[in-house]
């Protein structure tokens, strides 16, 4: 039976409202800062102005003595309760990674650390009041630039004596999954195409719209914490550790979080710290970032230098792709922050045929802001470097951008197929999906009106930009994340529990944060019991709840949470079958289930399966040795990823004499396999498609040389609004993913992925001929302008060599167990 | 302490409140009127948006005691009843919204655009709501929910609630 004969279709690919609207827009929402508990005392933090310095006093008598203040803490306070802040994914078994302290003691390493907080009877005499503690420093030398904190000149943490975190080497010819990259190179050299390019992926900042928020009461018989997080059930783990009480002794709620896009995917210092005071106090404790404070010290993404060497045929059929990668993790090791570019190290080989790969990866600590996940995490920045090579490529060829990705994609007809960097992909059809892009965007016409604007000089010049992107959802089978290194499983929890009355209670451990679990897994619950999807109700983001789970990240909510649902559902009709045929008066083997009814084979006597739950429930009359139960519950642990793909197509007008870059349309063809709402999916594209494009346009987080965050709030960093941004034509093919029962591949990070380089290809395209090859993101005008008037232009706008590459150790080798 | 009197969605309110204090922490932390949120420091990210007097203002912006003797309607006295007001309603019909922290003041600043421009074109609504970040939705359906609203309720998307 495929994956799609066994998918109902009642409720499954129908656009239903969202159960979660009503109180979210009305104003009744259950966000962290919402709540307020008798008694609850406010903290406000005291951070460091500096990047990297000692503590040599903290004056906190004036604090202390201001109005409503109940205590000042200090890192000294802490010292011998708060631990480290632990990591979950050392990356490899001898990575350096220095202590984490939840607030600083005697030393900070970046701009923005905590090392005091002020405890006061409300939020405003706390920060009245933190403004009164005074904080000596002695300030030391900073490592703010990832290149130069290669050379080690620097040192973030002079106890470690190294930048370096960590190196990892993937090479396919050591794997067995490929060539060698160095004969591919040379072949190249003589007689071939080798296209050398650096990018940089540049410091972001997630900027989820509710500020993290942490709420604690430590006074009843379990430690409570509402927590504005991603990660309830791994937050619970962590604090079972860093305080060495038992899980069961804690309860961390996630309410309604708003926004997370992989930036609430962290157990934080302020997490901890809020914590730590509830329980010092004795009082129910709440701290609520601020806006500047968000920016400046929850988690940054992307922050990477990345090498790339593509070797080619001289008809542009690729031979070989070697990446090199430097990483800047910011000051400490985060959650997974260590792990990103390792996510998508499987993905710089993309949908295309690669016959030798290597990546090289080094991280190194720096004195800014912790890097860690962000919306695709690794692999937006995979995909955009190889998108970005093959428009290089195609330019040396000279044929057209598509034509280079046709020569070199897997055929629909090669799945499964296993790449070069040993996934299996399981299905797709890059040719389905590029045919229907290419017409609903209207390829051929905007080729030829941007041959006739080139022709007539046309001071607005027009660019085509594609994107053919593939990414591995479903994170994770739970043996490739330990053959990862990754400190836990990637399997899923599901309950269904059936009310007396027939009314369904479906638990998930992969806790939402806006994404509409609450109406798809209704949808998904309603189909496989056949029960109507009022009758549906779905719990999460509670520990005391859903007891078990991974929580949500990597688009796995739907294939891995979604699977474990239908597992647990199709448990609950076995339980209940013996208990029909016992009522029905006939054989287990004569019953038959479909759309909610149990029915004897060949006859019109049958029964409902809210009329067994009621049965169940009165227990009256069942067959002996069954329990008057039909819960059940199932933990699913996906034996692969899914493989999402799309071809994206981007217009961008760019105006030669001022720079300025202006989106024109946006077309894109998702193949995400089965879609369980199609409303839902449309919501997530869209906003993803958003966030890339704000990548490749103007998101940037920036460090002046002291090491203060100079885009500290919404004025200097740019998020996009309704006015910079366009309505999106957006379309899907349907290779359903054979690793799920229901077909499904995660469409949560898919449009980050494309568009980013969708965008930067058009506005290269715009202005190729008159030289231009590459314009490093945020694609500002002043950037495109200078590429374009640079001299002999045909440059990179900034970064030249980089002589410190010549420093990876390709002979090391980390990769034990490394690929799927 | 100053002494101030308000109508907050229909219902007067008289109260003492520090001469700093926000409307919208005056709104969330005296009233509990947690609809409306706080999502920035610098009145650029619009979560906090409220009508005074039946135009939209981020309440991070204005003193509690600036709103003295006038009316205030928030995100929760828009519906009545069980009857959501009609830009409420196409935000759910058009899925304009994920998360939902910014759509409080999305939606009522949507009002106010809708007030000024009642059949609005598609830029007219992307530029009415150009003071209130959105990070989920991309803006896509956020712009199709207000143009939802003028055409399925006229010139009455606009106006509603306990103004």
């Amino acid at each position: 039976m495929t994956a799609t004969q066994d998918r109902p279709t009642a409720e499954i690919g129908r656009d239903r409202r969202r159960k979660e609207d009503q109180r979210l827009i009305t104003g009744r929402t259950r966000w962290t800062d919402n709540i307020a508990l008798p008694g609850m005392l406010h903290l406000a933090m005291v951070r460091s102005p500096f990047a990297h310095a000692t503590i040599t006093g903290i004056d906190t008598e004036a604090a202390a003595g201001a109005p409503d203040v109940v205590a000042v803490v200090t890192g000294r306070d802490l010292a011998d309760v708060q631990g480290s802040i632990p990591t979950a994914w050392n990356i490899t078994t001898d990575q350096k990674s220095p202590p984490h302290p939840a607030m600083a003691v005697d030393r900070v390493a970046f701009a923005g650390e905590v090392v005091a907080a002020v405890v006061a009877r409300s939020a405003a005499a706390a920060r009245d009041a933190a403004e009164l503690v005074d904080v000596d420093y002695d300030e030391h030398p900073a490592v703010l630039d990832l290149k130069k904190a290669a050379d080690d000149s620097t040192l973030a943490h002079p106890d470690l004596g190294t930048n370096k975190s960590a190196f990892w080497q993937f090479d396919s010819a050591g794997a067995g999954t490929g060539g060698s990259i160095d004969e591919a190179i040379e072949q190249a050299r003589s007689g071939g195409i080798l296209i050398e390019r650096e990018y940089r992926q540049q410091r972001l900042i997630p900027a989820f719209m509710e500020p993290r928020s942490f709420v604690c009461d430590p006074n009843g018989e379990q430690l409570v914490l509402w927590s504005a997080t991603q990660i309830p059930h791994i937050t619970r783990f962590f604090l079972a550790a860093v305080l060495g009480i038992p899980e069961s002794k804690i309860r961390v709620i996630a309410p309604d979080v708003g926004g997370g896009f992989g930036g609430k995917l962290q157990f934080v210092p302020e997490e901890i710290i809020t914590v730590l005071v509830a329980r010092r106090t004795g009082k129910p404790c709440k701290y609520t970032e601020t806006r500047s404070e968000s920016l400046m010290a929850a988690h940054h993404g992307r922050d990477q230098w990345q090498r790339l060497t593509l070797a080619a045929d001289s008809e542009g059929t690729v031979t070989g792709l070697k990446v090199d990668l430097l990483c800047d993790l910011g000051a400490y090791a985060g959650t997974v922050g260590g792990g990103v570019p390792i996510l998508g190290a499987f993905m710089y080989n993309a949908i295309y045929k690669f016959p030798a790969y290597q990546f090289n990866c080094t991280n190194y600590y720096t004195n800014k802001t912790l890097t860690d996940a962000y919306r695709g995490a690794g692999r937006p920045e995979a995909t955009f470097a190889i998108e970005r090579l093959m428009d290089e490529l195609a330019a040396e060829v000279g044929v057209d951008p598509l034509e280079i990705r046709e020569r070199n994609w897997i055929g629909h007809e090669e799945f499964p197929f296993s790449t070069v960097a040993g996934l299996e992909y399981d299905s797709g059809n890059y040719e389905a999906a590029t045919a229907k892009a290419k017409e609903s965007f209207g390829y051929d016409e905007l080729r030829a009106e941007q041959r006739q604007r080139r022709e007539s000089g046309d001071r607005v010049q027009l660019g085509i930009g594609i994107s053919t992107f593939t990414e591995m959802c479903g994170l994770a089978p739970s043996r490739v994340l330990g053959a990862l290194n990754y400190g836990a499983g990637g399997w899923e929890h599901a309950q269904v529990r059936m009310g007396g009355t027939g009314k369904v209670e479906v638990v998930t451990g992969a806790s939402a944060h806006g994404q509409g679990h609450e109406t798809a897994f209704s949808q998904i619950v309603a189909d496989r019991l056949g029960v109507p999807f009022e009758d549906v109700e779905v719990l999460h983001g509670d520990t005391q709840i859903s007891t078990k789970g991974y929580d949500t990240y990597g688009s796995r909510s739907l294939v891995v949470g979604g699977e474990a649902l239908v597992r647990a559902a199709d448990k609950v009709i076995e339980k209940a079958k013996p208990i029909a045929a016992h009522l029905l008066e006939a054989s287990a083997d004569d019953i038959e289930f479909e759309s909610g009814r149990f029915s004897v084979r060949g006859t019109d006597q049958g029964m409902g399966l809210a009329e067994i739950a009621t049965a169940v429930f009165a227990a009256h009359n069942l067959p002996d040795g069954i329990e008057p139960n039909l819960d059940s519950e199932a933990t699913f642990d996906p034996v692969s990823f899914s493989y999402p793909h799309g071809t994206h197509l981007c217009a961008m007008e760019v105006d030669t004499e001022t720079g300025e870059v202006r989106m024109r349309k946006y077309t894109c063809v998702d193949d995400i396999g089965n879609i369980i709402n199609p409303l839902i999916v449309a919501g997530q594209v869209h906003g993803g498609l958003v966030q890339g494009i704000a990548q490749a346009l103007w998101e940037e987080a920036v460090h002046d040389e002291a090491g203060t965050l100079v885009s500290g709030s919404f004025v200097d960093y740019l998020l996009p609004t309704s006015a910079d941004t366009i309505s999106f034509d957006i379309d899907h093919t349907t290779s359903p993913s054979t690793t799920n029962t229901l077909g499904t591949k995660g469409v949560g990070e898919a449009g980050t992925i494309a568009s980013t380089p969708a965008v930067v290809n058009a506005v290269v395209d715009a202005v190729r001929h008159l030289g231009v090859t590459d314009v490093q993101m945020p694609c500002t005008p002043e950037r495109v302008w200078r590429a374009i008037h640079a001299d002999g232009a045909g440059g990179s706008t900034e970064g030249a060599a980089m002589p410190h590459f010549d420093d990876a150790e390709p002979g090391r080798d980390s990769t034990e167990g490394a690929g799927a | 302490m100053v002494r101030i009197s308000l109508d907050v969605d229909g219902d007067h309110v008289s109260d003492e409140v520090e001469p700093r204090m926000l409307l919208v922490q005056y709104l969330r932390e005296k009233l509990g009127k947690t609809g409306t949120v706080v999502g920035c420091d610098t009145s650029n990210c619009g979560a906090c948006t409220v009508h005074l007097d039946g135009r939209s203002v981020k309440s991070c912006n204005v003193l509690a005691v600036q709103a003295d003797g006038h009316e205030v309607t928030t995100i929760e006295g828009l519906a009545d009843g069980d009857e959501l007001h009609p830009v409420q309603e196409a935000f759910r019909e058009c899925h304009g919204l994920q998360c939902g922290f910014c759509t409080p003041g999305m939606i009522m600043q949507a009002i106010d655009v809708l007030n000024e421009h009642p059949q609005p074109t598609e830029e007219e609504v992307r530029l009415g709501l150009e003071g209130n970040l959105c990070r989920c939705t991309g803006y896509h359906n956020i712009v199709k929910s207000v143009l939802y609203a003028a055409e399925h309720s006229g010139s009455t998307a606009g106006a509603g609630g306990a103004q």
